[in-house]
């Protein structure tokens, strides 16, 4: 018996136009989807759960209830259940910093004992790259962050993760670290799949259980956060770029001029 | 607890990285509005010559942990938490790098310390305010911190290398550490393959992104490179996607390129693309979206459409 948590978060991408309305952007220009580190992290514990019948996968989520919808889609690619925390002391604070997300995250942990537990990398929105981390020590267990691979045979076979954590230039470090162990996922680690029209029906029948802060333990105080956000704006534009105007054939003409110039397509 | 700010320097395969330059400045400007001292640790490596190195202008102290060769995130953690407990620093500072991550947040959460990610900038006036971006650099924040100490990682690139001969005080420190206690073993270091191409060689690099949205539209930026004798790169998600092998991507963790043109085709210019080719002698950008942070570093731009601006493009060159 094995189980496999992968933390997921609906994140928010801005449309090309958007307006700021305080600290925050106005939510006509916002569109939610799951978090894309998220998704490579789904895969890779659908694909550990697919070699054998006694794994479990499971998904966490902090989240209004809107974002059921984007937990569907990680039931529909292989999740076997979900789990929603949500509360009014939630709905109050305006940045859910890490240690608050690790205090919430810590809880789930504690209640369901994973073997492993994954998470993104970053959050394409808020990006602070380090909810599984802080998570990992929180709860005690070992960690890697910016996983690339993983090889799941010596995590059935020895109860050890050996990972490569990607860093920068294409260098890989390759890592060994106990189990139980939290692992921050890197996009490329596998190939997401769609969720299929079967996946589809059957994620409606599956359990997604909303969490308040009480049924985990916590009280408001669990998320009361030092960071607080107090300004977004859009920054200044440090840009001299010479734009060209006119229609794709006018600005293409004058891009071509001057990539002519620069001995560009010169034979 | 002290106004101090202790700085952790990051080093690799022999060589510090140029971000520990930057903590220096990064941490010195802090200690002077903060009114305390700087202080570097050096985790790692040989200490002695890195402590000598990072003994830039600026620097009071510097602890050398000697232990081991290359980071462990586990020897890092107790030797940052060993060093705090001596000087009970307000400000711990890291970088924001793969490496970074793989520590820093285990730093904040043991220390009860609030942690502020990716900083690019910041001010210290009892307490921290650091400016970071969100939704993919399209926005700016301001976070103030509602404590007396705080972890920050900053990012690289943002703050000038110090230089100079500093005078600072280098010193051991001796920090416990169980081996048998580590969870974690680095095994060693592989290199991504070499591949067909080097697009670090290429005096052209036709760049696509995800504005591309399919894998056979690849063919259409391909027919450009060849139009304009160029060799074609790409940004993170092509590679991810097997849309284009790994060797042609630019970026933090793929190549980083110097062209003398670079032509980004619908790729938005994250941080972590930017790396890679912002060293670029002309960078032209075509997107839709004119607020795309790959604008701030064009020297040229087409807003608009890759499918109606690159087809008009080819004309150009072969019509
Ligand atoms: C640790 C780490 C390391 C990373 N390393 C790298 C790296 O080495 N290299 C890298 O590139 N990324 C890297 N990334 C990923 C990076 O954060 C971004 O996710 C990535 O660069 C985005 O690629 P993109 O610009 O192609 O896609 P997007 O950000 O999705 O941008 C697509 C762009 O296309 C434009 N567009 C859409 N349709 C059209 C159209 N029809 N015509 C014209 N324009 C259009 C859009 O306006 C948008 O600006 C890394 C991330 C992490 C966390
Ligand atoms: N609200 C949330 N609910 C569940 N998981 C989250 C949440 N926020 C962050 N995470 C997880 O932590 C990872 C890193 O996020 P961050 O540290 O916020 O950049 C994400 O990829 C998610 O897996």
């Amino acid at each position: 018996m094995m189980k496999v948590l992968v933390t997921v978060k609906e994140v928010a991408e801005v449309e090309e136009d958007f307006e700021i309305e305080g600290t925050g952007i106005a939510d006509r220009y916002l569109e939610y989807d799951l978090n894309e580190w998220d998704d490579y992290a789904v895969e890779e514990a659908v694909q550990i759960a697919e070699t054998g019948d006694d794994i479990e996968v499971v998904s966490v989520t902090i989240g209004p209830e809107r974002c059921e919808e984007t937990i569907r889609m990680a039931l529909a690619k292989g999740v076997d259940r979900a789990i929603r925390v949500w509360d009014d002391a939630l709905a109050e604070t305006d940045l859910l910093d890490v240690a608050a997300k690790t205090r919430i995250l810590r809880a789930v942990v504690e209640a369901e004992e994973p073997d492993l537990v994954f998470t993104g990398v970053q959050a394409g929105d808020d990006s602070f790259g380090a909810t599984g981390v802080s998570l990992a020590d929180a709860v005690g267990f070992e960690w890697a962050a910016v996983v690339n691979d993983l090889d799941v045979d010596a995590v059935l076979d020895e109860s050890v993760a050996r990972v490569h954590r990607e860093l920068e230039g294409g260098v890989d470090e390759v890592t060994e670290v106990d189990l139980p162990a939290v692992l921050t996922i890197q996009t490329g680690i596998n190939e997401p799949r769609y969720a299929s029209l079967r996946g589809i029906r059957q994620a409606q029948r599956k359990e997604i259980a909303e969490k308040h802060l009480a049924d985990l333990g916590l009280d408001a105080e669990a998320v009361e956060t030092d960071v607080r956000l107090t300004e977004m704006y859009e920054p200044e534009s440090e840009s001299d770029a010479t734009i060209f105007e006119g229609s794709a054939e006018e600005t293409a003409a004058q891009l071509a001029q001057v990539l002519r110039e620069k001995g560009v397509g010169a034979e | 607890m002290s106004s101090d700010v202790l700085a952790v320097t990051e080093h690799r395969r022999g060589g510090l990285r140029d971000v520990s330059y930057e903590l220096v400045t990064a941490g010195r400007e802090l200690a002077d509005e903060a009114g305390g001292d700087l202080h570097l640790a050096v985790i790692g490596g040989d200490v002695e010559a890195f402590a000598e190195d990072v003994n830039r202008k600026g620097v009071d102290y510097v602890h050398t942990v000697d232990r081991g060769e290359e980071f462990n995130h586990d020897v890092y953690v107790r030797a940052v938490e060993a060093l705090h407990a001596e000087l009970d620093p307000a400000v711990v500072l890291m970088p924001n790098s793969v490496n970074g991550l793989d520590y820093a947040p285990a730093v904040a959460n043991a220390l009860d310390l609030p942690l502020v990610t990716d900083a690019v900038a910041f001010e210290w006036d009892g307490a921290l305010a650091a400016t970071r971006e969100m939704y993919n650099s399209k926005v700016e924040t301001t976070v103030e911190v509602d404590a007396e100490a705080v972890a920050v990682t900053i990012r690289g690139g943002e703050w000038p290398g110090a230089e100079g001969t500093g005078d600072a005080e280098i010193a051991p420190f001796d920090v416990e550490i169980d081996e048998d206690a580590l969870g974690s073993r680095v095994i060693g270091f592989e290199e991504a393959g070499g591949g067909d191409v080097d697009i670090s060689e290429a005096d052209v690099l036709v760049s696509v992104g995800r504005g591309i949205e399919e894998e056979e539209n690849i063919e259409l930026v391909q027919e450009l490179a060849d139009a304009l004798d160029a060799t074609l790169s790409a940004s993170r998600p092509i590679v991810d996607n097997g849309w284009l092998p790994k060797n042609r991507q630019v970026g933090q963790s793929g190549k980083v390129v110097t062209p003398k043109v670079y032509l980004a085709i619908g790729i938005s210019g994250a941080v972590q693309h930017v790396a890679g080719m912002k060293g670029s002698e002309t960078i032209v950008a075509i997107n839709t979206d004119s607020n795309a942070p790959i604008f701030d570093i064009a020297d040229y731009g087409i807003v608009g459409d890759l499918f109606e601006v690159v087809p008009a493009l080819i004309d150009e060159f072969e019509g």
